[in-house]
């Protein structure tokens, strides 16, 4: 599917997503891992529950807010088949978890800090991404 | 009760930032990993924007002796580089490209009526708790394999 360079709204959503993380941090003292947030709701949850369903239901009034300014909602072009669909929500589920971050945890909040380990992550994952795209796009289509 | 009305706010800025940077459309993601293809680089335009302001509040923030509302920072303290990190991060990658769905576009998305956005958060729920047993598990059998 052909999507076109959006280069204006790109730095100001990744503004607003920066400035939700130096939030975080700075009143709670908390990294904006969106993985680690949902994770910790996984029964049996953690103590700390209150907090991260307050951010959660947050991402989806954030949501919300976008499409009412919008007047419609937004496009959400998901071409996978069930079965992909699945397995895909697994490896991220089981891999996040695993590596201890995704593009949030990993990629924003860590990097910023210079984390070894987030830059790590951040380049494995950026990197499978990549072949598994490649080897469905251009291998098996 | 402020911590969780900051978490809220914090919350909304994060979601809205997403949906405002299109990256609630798993096509965006895929065109931005598909460097063969028509390549999209919005995402990076993402990161290093999100990556810039935070990179700049934090070294404002880490000099405080503790945030606001909380007696301390929680930041992970690990600095090792383990196969688990690596192999996790792999497995998050074919999954973010088959589909073009990491955890918060997904949940985001789940506002805007589309079926299989439902069936993909399920599926993810479904590995991290996985991931909980398969740690249980092992853990079980170091213990009988030490006793």
């Amino acid at each position: 599917m052909i999507t076109h360079f959006t280069p204006y709204s790109a730095v100001a959503g990744g503004a607003l997503i920066g400035l939700s993380a130096a939030l975080l941090l700075w009143l709670n003292g908390r990294v904006a891992g969106i993985s680690g947030i949902v994770a910790g709701l996984v029964p049996p949850a953690t103590a700390r529950i209150g907090w991260r369903v307050a951010f959660l239901l947050g991402l989806l009034i954030g949501g919300g807010l976008y499409a009412l300014w919008l007047g419609h909602v937004p496009p959400v072009r998901l071409d996978t088949g069930t079965p992909l669909l699945v397995l895909g929500g697994l490896l991220v589920g089981f891999g996040t978890r695993l590596g201890g971050g995704c593009t949030s945890g990993h990629g924003v909040c860590g990097i910023s800090r210079l984390s070894g380990r987030s830059i790590v992550a951040t380049a494995v994952f950026m990197a499978s991404a990549g072949a598994v795209v490649f080897l469905l796009r251009h291998v098996l289509a | 009760m402020r911590q969780i009305i900051a978490a809220l706010v914090s919350g909304i800025l994060f979601g809205l930032g997403l949906a405002v940077s299109h990256m609630v459309d798993p096509a965006k993601v895929i065109a931005f990993l598909d460097v063969a293809g028509h390549w999209d680089p919005s995402l990076a335009l993402v990161m290093g924007s999100a990556l810039a302001v935070m990179a700049a509040a934090q070294r404002w923030i880490l000099k405080r002796p503790a945030p606001l509302l909380d007696g301390r920072f929680h930041l992970p303290r690990r600095q090792d580089i383990d196969a688990r990190l690596v192999g996790g991060s792999v497995l998050f990658g074919l999954g973010w490209g088959i589909v073009g769905f990491c955890p918060g576009p997904a949940i985001v998305s789940l506002d805007y009526g589309v079926p299989a956005v439902a069936v993909f958060v399920a599926a993810m729920l479904g590995g991290m708790i996985l991931h909980r047993l398969v740690g249980r598990a092992v853990a079980w059998r170091l213990q009988e394999a030490d006793g």
